[in-house]
């Protein structure tokens, strides 16, 4: 069998976190690390290097459009999906730009969140 | 502050109850605040920055927040944690949606979570706040939204 994608959660909510982990339970993955602000997450990222990160954007210490910016320069391959209240579209585009791959909106349903997973991982 | 205001945080609020719960939730017709405080048990807290300046917030029974909690997260417990963590979320939740209608120049702050009953929650004193009655279940809650 393969070996599970290595996913790292980042999100100052640690409810949505929790959510998240258990919407996407059914796929093959491995939740290596979870962050509650952007400065950690970047410390974590460079310590677990995970495949594919979930990625808040209004976080303490640092947002996550920065926080996007610095994990690409440790690996430009990594897949991000941003999950954000933010719903306006200049800030998808802009997450866009910076390297994300799909973008949800919160509030998620399990549906909503899985099919964002999907495309990640094509 | 105009009506399409409130509009706006009105429709960002029932559709977060919608969502999250596949539960509709109503809104009561929205006050002016006076100087009687308007806070529960759990308050979340946004600052406002940018083209629109001040803040909003939303304060709810611990009741409530249980019962959401549990809802949410499937499970017959929740922690006082997870209680706090969800009063903040909402309140960024509600605010973040509405910039699909304001644009990304309406800044939202991360939440800052007040758990007790505060004496009153510090709106500006030059800016009119409105108050949202939030009815889901048999539970109230309330939105305070007070921007320039």
């Amino acid at each position: 069998m393969a070996q599970p994608v290595k996913l790292m959660i980042v999100d100052d909510s640690s409810i949505i976190r929790k959510l998240i982990q258990n919407y996407l339970n059914e796929y093959h993955i491995e939740i290596v690390g979870e962050a509650g602000d952007g400065k950690s997450a970047v410390e974590l990222f460079r310590e677990l290097r995970p495949d594919m990160v979930t990625m808040d954007i209004v976080m303490p210490e640092m947002d996550g459009l920065s926080v996007i910016d610095e994990i690409r320069k440790i690996d430009p391959n990594v897949k991000i999906m941003v999950v954000t209240a933010l719903s306006d579209k200049s800030t998808g585009i802009e997450a866009m730009k910076r390297g994300a791959k799909s973008y949800v909106v919160k509030p998620f349903t399990p549906d909503k969140l899985k099919n964002a997973f999907v495309k990640l991982l094509q | 502050m105009k009506e399409t205001d409130l509009h706006f945080f009105i429709d960002s609020t029932l559709n977060y109850f919608d969502e999250v719960t596949r539960e509709k939730a109503q809104t009561g017709i929205p006050y002016i605040k006076s100087q009687d405080p308007v806070v529960l048990d759990y308050t979340g807290i946004i600052g406002i920055s940018g083209k629109r300046k001040g803040s909003i917030y939303i304060t709810a029974s611990q009741d409530m927040l249980i019962n959401l909690a549990q809802l949410i997260l499937n499970q017959s417990s929740v922690s006082n944690e997870d209680v706090k963590d969800l009063i903040g979320e909402i309140a960024n939740t509600i605010s973040g949606n509405v910039r699909q209608a304001y644009g990304s120049d309406f800044m939202i702050s991360v939440p800052v979570v007040v758990e007790g009953h505060a004496k009153d929650i510090k709106t500006p004193d030059d800016v009119q706040a409105f108050v949202i009655p939030i009815t889901w279940r048999t539970h109230q809650s309330y939105l305070v939204v007070c921007l320039e």
